[in-house]
């Protein structure tokens, strides 16, 4: 598995096939399903998340969250959270 | 709970109202083509017949208040599930109110078509397990039957795009053949393998001095898992779950009482976990006279062991209580005697020398006890049902007294 952030800046991560993403009311959170485990998401990593559908690269995705949560410089932020998700095959990039 | 520092909340519901039952196991059948010496289902499972098993639409029922409450994992379990031929319906109902689907299966009964029809279904994943892995160790050496029913079941999985999850309950007499079972999972093609040594309930525990491995043993599975883990990295995930036995502080069981955990056994008793229902003095719940919502959060057998206040003072005082919470009740009850003793896998439990004692008969030059291996199958369960019916006592090993 390449991490996310030695991709090519035109890189556009994809949610891995095998993890399903979807929000759940009763926990009122994202939350990353996989064989026989799931991840409780916080606000952000599942915003980051949900936008990693093969469609966006890491500058759409960077810049859609500042507009979301109103703010600048999340580069690094978002960059470091899918450095960790492409490690942990959460997502791979296409 | 009144000794943990959470603070108060001005919700109606005390801070100590549980969580949702997140996992649900369906436990379709008690039915399976297999006869494993280590299989936890109860002792006395051919109680339930055929005919006692939950009809499709009690399923579907579940299923529904399950995840009304939130549930989000659902396995489906057994017995072998794929000897129910309404799976696909469940599994379609399961998926399209947005589970995580799981099917734990031997395989046995996975055609290339039905594995067509689960994956139209909407099934997640399959966790692909040896049930008898000494003769299909045997097999796959020797390339018979048993390994080319696996082979083409994996070949389906890996066809359907599901993730590739096989489990391999681990145990004395196919410990020191793991560099086998992990090749064997190599060339399966396998993602992700679990390594589980055999913990010792109901069938496990009646055979537990045969499936005991020594120290020697398990020391050296462990050594070359990890030497396997170094040289595969990512292509494989191996996991090892050593046998509480050797520890000396008790596992989380379920990772607490009625916290995460919903099974419902074949005929629709619901159960914190998969063997309480061995447990005295709790009357479990069915799914055909009450909901899952009142069953998760009023009833008594749900209730019972939630939180620390059940405890013997040994487990209240101690500073591990909330880490471990006394361990597992059905342990204490089978060793103990008491359902709310400490876990006797805890070295400050008064009954450790009874794990102990265990541990020492495993570890003796030439142990292996010359009693046969009792099969999980119906004969010897009814057998074992009119014993039990006869004494009051926990079902112990041969030959052990606490």
């Amino acid at each position: 598995m390449t991490p996310a952030t030695s991709a090519p800046p035109t890189a556009c991560p994809r949610l891995n096939g095998h993890f399903r993403l979807q929000f759940e009311t009763a926990q009122d959170a994202w939350v990353l399903l996989y064989p026989e485990g799931m991840i409780r998401l916080n606000p952000s990593a599942g915003e980051i998340l949900r936008r990693c559908d093969g469609s966006r690269d890491i500058p759409a995705i960077v810049a859609e969250l500042e507009a979301l949560f109103d703010t600048r410089g999340l580069d690094h932020d978002v960059r470091a959270f899918l450095d960790m998700a492409g490690t942990q095959r959460w997502i791979t990039l296409s | 709970m009144t000794a943990t520092s959470s603070p108060p909340t001005a919700q109606a519901d005390p801070a100590n109202r549980p969580g949702p039952p997140l996992w649900l196991l369906a436990e379709v059948t008690y039915r399976c083509p297999l006869h494993c010496a280590f299989c936890y289902n109860p002792t006395d499972f051919a109680r339930t017949t055929p005919a006692d098993e939950l009809d499709t639409d009690g399923w579907l029922r579940v299923l529904h208040q399950a995840r009304a409450l939130g549930s989000v994992q659902c396995g489906f379990s057994g017995g072998e599930p794929l000897m129910r031929d309404d799976l696909e319906i469940l599994v379609a109902e399961a998926h399209k109110l947005g589970y995580y689907t799981n099917l734990l299966t031997s395989g046995v009964g996975l055609s290339p078509a039905r594995a067509e029809a689960l994956k139209a279904a909407g099934l997640d994943h399959i966790q692909l397990s040896f049930q008898d892995t000494t003769r299909e160790l045997n097999d796959f050496l020797s390339h018979t039957r048993t390994f080319d029913l696996k082979q083409q079941v994996a070949g389906s999985i890996k066809e359907m795009g599901w993730p590739m999850v096989m489990n391999c309950v681990i145990h004395r007499l196919n410990i020191d053949h793991i560099d086998k079972i992990i090749e064997m999972a190599l060339a399966l093609g396998a993602e992700y393998l679990e390594l589980a040594n055999s913990q010792y309930y109901a069938w496990a525990l009646l055979n537990r001095d045969q499936l005991m491995p020594s120290r020697a043993q398990l020391e050296r599975a462990e050594r070359i898992t990890k030497e396997y883990r170094q040289k595969l990295g990512d292509r494989l995930r191996i996991f090892f779950v050593v046998p509480d036995y050797y520890e000396i502080r008790p596992k989380k069981c379920m990772n607490g009482w009625g916290n995460v955990f919903l099974t419902v056994t074949p005929d629709g008793t619901a159960l914190p976990c998969h063997t309480a229902r061995m447990l005295p003095g709790l009357d479990f719940p069915n799914v055909r006279d009450h909901s899952v919502q009142a069953i998760w959060y009023e009833s008594e057998g749900f209730n019972r062991y939630r939180g620390t206040d059940w405890m013997h003072d040994s487990c209240k005082t101690c500073p591990d209580r909330e880490k471990d919470l006394g361990g597992c009740r059905c342990q204490a009850w089978m060793l103990a005697g008491d359902p709310s003793a400490p876990d006797p896998v805890c070295d400050k439990s008064p009954a450790h020398h009874l794990v102990q004692d265990a541990v020492a008969r495993a570890n003796q030059p030439g142990a292996l006890a010359a009693r046969p291996l009792i099969f999980r199958d119906p004969k010897a369960s009814r057998a074992l049902s009119e014993q039990a019916a006869s004494s009051s006592a926990p079902a112990r090993p041969a030959g052990t007294t606490a």
